[in-house]
């Protein structure tokens, strides 16, 4: 009655119709497997037969889509479980192009990781299964084989340049043309114009895009936001797109990646970009990671250093270079950026490895805002990412481990000018990928401690996760999240650049003019960053104090 | 008789297969030490216990495996079925979408009440399946969101629902140098919680297993398998059949009803812990001469030197009679009892607390509790509660 099919084998169900049949999977799943998996289990339930399953995951979906897609009786109870979607939105020119190379990223990881093509949990985080024959909205594939990805991105720029390149590039059919808003003129570097004139102009598209992309998704977790501070758009536009999450979505994580401008910066008016910017942040995002260009290029300058330094013996791997990319803009003129947007793009992607994969002990993205966010003001997390490049010695001894470990602690390897050593950690995560285990995290816990200091009363903040799957090119990488007075300095000098500016009025009537601008826009911006500089201050005067020892609880028996 | 295991989050799970899978290859593993008879018997008597029996013979664990979130979960059922020897049942499990983020006050006013039916109607359809039921034993870890919160909530109702049944809440005191950053805070929490609808509690702290790891098995690069490994073969001893005082051939029916009546005389005083020895690599075992004298002995001097209050210990210590040691290589021995290591607990206890007590001054993380409904006024519930058991054992 049931036949043998190509890759798995089946048993013939007992004469009396009460044995089991076991239809066990082995191999890849083919095309037709569902169609022919529904018919097993159709015969297998005439003859009153259950059917149990193989071990691998995705089959084991398979059977359990077929089994509910045809409602029969004995999956009701058997929940649906998937993981949980993120959705990436990329604002202005510096958001898409980061964007763009870690999508790049996201997909090459992903075909390391999943050889067979079958759409997984993994995957459907962050892009969806869409059937392109479908036409309209439909043809969302939840299960089986690979069929077409759509990356679950909003794509903003109020500049038609970076977008069109993209869609122009290799990565065009990851895009859905549905998922993007674009404008001719530009902001002009004006965070006026980007919030309060693009804004009001695109808040009902914005807010449309938003919802499709939610609907799309399964259970929406975390939206990441990627811009600049600098500019016109990401700073604006995408500072005013918090408010529109926070007031649509308030259980959805708000998760922000923002490129601080340098000292050096060539916008003149990134200091009033930036400090505008600051306020929105500090009341409508649930992280920041802030991150600054100078120590991008500082990275860039030091892997360049030891890929042409020629040492004896030492070759870099060209694929685990954290600034490698296979192109995602078009291959003309290899940006300067490029390489720089890359360990960002590696960053979201550390960020959320242990959320998509399997691991030992497991961190997902509530947990970084439960861990690391003590007081709700204070979300502003210092990274840092090793190793930077892996050398073609493949056998790592332990002591490569521990290198890898207090690299994270270096000032080289952050992504923000700061120092973190010798300021007050508010807490700290360590999030661990490949194949290291629980006693070499707790060893260079040990021996990391002693140099840092941390706050009286979270002596041992550190929360830990160890992913089993490395990234590409790597065997072990390890991300160090830190929330850390050392961030303060950072903002002190961006207070007093604003300050050198706004004293002299300078550039102020491009920002006045615009509707719904007024100087008190300023002025509220400025009290918002002193206030958070204080907080920071206050922590920072009890870093010598000694730990008080509390007087205990003192109960009647 | 029955006991059905419930396995809370991520720890929970993971420590739940591992000990399925020890109670199972243990009780088949053919060493020769005692005749065909003692044998059948002994794994009968096993099998009853954790695993029900399915028509072509796989044993299915007695188990209901709760997660907030899939990863887990799928990697359990998978490792198990796998194995051939054993697997989950298919409706066993319960599993949403989201974890709960570290968060007790998520597990438990969030999650808790809104799965609350499904859970207990899994819960139920398991208990209906044991022929004779003997009670609960629940694993879970204090540091996360899951196992805390929702296991805080799932043991409250377990004792409303059923409360003729014995529960022993399975709970890992995590590492002291933090896994999670508001471990003090949840495990605090949960304490409070558990030392009232509880009938038992058994600690493990994963500091001294990590030593155990280290030291006295040799490994060297311990992962958490390896952990729950260790702890897997301690509960085995646990658990184990153990023989009953009027024939070698009968074993012991009511496991947690014995282990209750001697260990937890007073509602009081619900902390239990275990020693177990030997512990060692499978390498060392061909060299070692053991006795069970020695071993007894030994294990009365860890006892002793362990303990701070030496009057408690002559009443209380009773080592059951373990007349069969377990037919796998290991372990021998097993000795429950509930004071020495109190002192290290009460000092331990101490310690959470006061970390507690220093971040609630500052108020540090507060508003990430406060958000899902649990207040300044539940916390200071746990303190007060929490001191009042340290007080109690101090008095001891």
């Amino acid at each position: 009655m049931l036949t043998r099919q190509l890759g798995y084998a089946v048993q013939k169900p007992s004469l009396y119709g009460n044995g089991d049949t076991q239809v066990h999977l082995r191999g890849l799943l083919t095309e037709n497997l569902s169609l022919n998996l529904q018919t097993c289990l159709a015969t297998a339930e005439a003859c009153g037969s259950s059917v149990t399953y193989g071990s691998s995951l995705a089959e084991r979906r398979c059977v359990e889509e077929c089994r509910s897609g045809r409602g029969l009786a004995s999956s009701r109870s058997r929940r649906r479980t998937t993981m949980t979607q993120s959705v990436v939105v990329q604002v202005g020119q510096c958001g898409n192009q980061i964007g763009c190379c870690f999508w790049d990223l996201a997909l090459r990881e992903h075909a390391a990781v999943n050889q067979k093509g079958i759409y997984d949990e993994a995957i459907s985080s962050f892009f969806r299964n869409v059937d392109t024959r479908v036409v309209g909205d439909g043809g969302s594939i939840s299960k089986g084989k690979i069929c077409s990805l759509k990356a679950r991105a909003v794509l903003i720029d109020m500049e038609e340049g970076v977008v069109n390149e993209i869609l122009q590039g290799p990565l065009r059919d990851v895009f859905d043309t549905k998922q993007l808003i674009t404008d001719i003129s530009g902001s002009g570097n004006n965070w006026a114009v980007g919030h309060k004139v693009f804004g009001s102009l695109y808040q009902d598209q914005i807010l449309e895009k938003f919802r499709k992309s939610a609907e799309h998704c399964d259970c929406l977790q975390c939206f990441f936001i990627i811009h600049s501070m600098g500019g016109g758009t990401g700073s604006g536009l995408g500072t005013f797109l918090l408010k529109v999450l926070e007031d649509e979505f308030p259980e959805v994580y708000r998760f922000v990646t923002s490129i601080y401008p340098s000292g050096e910066d060539d916008v003149i008016t990134s200091p009033y970009n930036s400090i505008l910017a600051m306020k929105e942040l500090n009341e409508h995002a649930d992280c920041v990671l802030p991150i600054d260009n100078q120590s991008l290029f500082d990275i860039i300058s030091k892997i360049d250093l030891m890929v042409n330094s020629g040492k004896l013996g030492t070759t870099v791997k060209p694929k685990s270079l954290v600034t490698s990319s296979s192109g995602a803009l078009k291959k003309r003129h290899k940006k300067p950026f490029d390489a720089m947007n890359n360990i960002v793009a590696n960053l979201l992607l550390n960020l959320t490895s242990s959320a998509r994969f399997e691991g030992s002990l497991n961190m997902d993205l509530n947990e970084i805002s439960m861990n690391l966010v003590p007081f709700p003001q204070l979300h502003y997390l210092v990274s840092s990412l090793t190793p930077l490049y892996t050398l073609t010695d493949v056998n790592i001894p332990p002591r490569r481990l521990d290198q890898m470990f207090s690299d994270a602690f270096s000032k080289d390897h952050q992504l923000l000018r700061a120092d973190p050593k010798h300021s007050l950690y508010l807490a700290c995560a360590l999030m661990v990928r490949g194949n290291v285990q629980i006693s070499d995290l707790r060893r260079n816990i040990e021996r990391l401690k002693p140099s840092l200091q941390f706050v009286s009363w979270n002596q041992e903040g550190w929360k830990t996760s160890l992913c089993s799957v490395p990234p590409v090119g790597h065997s072990h990488s390890l991300l160090a999240l830190a929330n850390n007075t050392c961030v303060k300095p950072t903002f002190m000098e961006l207070k007093e650049r604003f300050m050198r500016l706004y004293k002299k009025k300078a550039h102020l009537h491009h920002y006045l003019q615009v509707e719904g601008m007024e100087e008190s826009c300023f002025t509220e911006a400025v009290s918002s960053l002193s206030a958070l500089i204080q907080e920071y201050d206050q922590l920072d005067a009890t870093k010598n104090m000694p730990v008080q020892d509390l007087p205990r609880l003192s109960i009647a028996m | 008789m029955s006991i059905v295991t419930v396995q809370l989050g991520q720890c929970g799970n993971q420590i739940g297969f591992e000990v399925f899978d020890a109670l199972l290859s243990d009780s088949h593993s053919s060493q020769g030490l005692c005749s065909m008879r003692e044998n059948e018997a002994y794994q009968a008597s096993c099998k009853e216990r954790f695993f029900s029996e399915e028509e072509n013979g796989v044993p299915i664990a007695r188990a209901v495996l709760v997660d907030m979130e899939p990863k887990v979960i799928n990697q359990t059922l998978s490792k198990a079925a796998q194995s051939g020897q054993w697997k989950y049942g298919q409706h066993a499990c319960f599993c949403q979408k989201q974890g709960s983020g570290n968060n007790w006050a998520y597990g438990y006013s969030v999650h808790g009440p809104r799965h609350e039916e499904s859970i207990m109607n899994i819960i139920r359809k398991e208990v209906e399946k044991c022929d004779s039921f003997s009670g609960f034993f629940i694993i879970m870890s204090m540091a996360g969101g899951t196992g805390s919160g929702l296991g805080a909530f799932v043991t409250q109702n377990l004792e409303d629902q059923y409360s003729n049944s014995l529960k022993m809440n399975q709970i890992i005191w995590p590492y002291g140098t933090g896994e999670v950053i508001v471990q003090n805070y949840n495990s605090i929490l949960t304490l409070s919680h558990l030392y009232r609808s509880s009938d038992a509690l058994l600690l493990h702290e994963n500091d001294a297993i990590h030593k155990i790891c280290a030291k006295l098995m040799n490994i060297k690069q311990i992962s958490f398998s390896d952990i729950n490994q260790v702890l897997a073969h301690q509960l085995g001893s646990v658990f184990q059949p153990t023989y009953s005082a009027e024939s070698s051939f009968h074993y012991r029916r009511n496991p947690l009803g014995d282990l209750m009546e001697h260990l937890v005389p007073h509602p009081e005083f619900k902390m239990l812990s275990v020693r177990n020895i030997p512990h060692m690599s499978e390498n060392s075992l061909a060299y070692t001469t053991f006795t069970w004298a020695g071993l007894l002995k030994h294990l009365r001097q860890m006892l002793i030197s362990n303990a701070k209050m030496e009057e408690g210990i002559d009443r209380h210590v009773r080592p059951p009679l373990s007349g069969l040691p377990p037919l796998s290589k290991m372990s021998l021995n097993k000795d429950l009892h509930f004071n020495t290591s109190i002192a290290n607990l009460v000092i331990l206890r101490g310690k959470d607390v006061q970390s507690a007590d220093v971040g609630k001054k500052f108020r540090a993380y507060i508003h990430q509790y406060t958000k899902f409904g649990i207040e300044e006024e539940d916390f200071l519930d746990s303190f007060t509660s929490l001191e009042q058991v340290v007080a109690s054992y101090c008095n001891l």
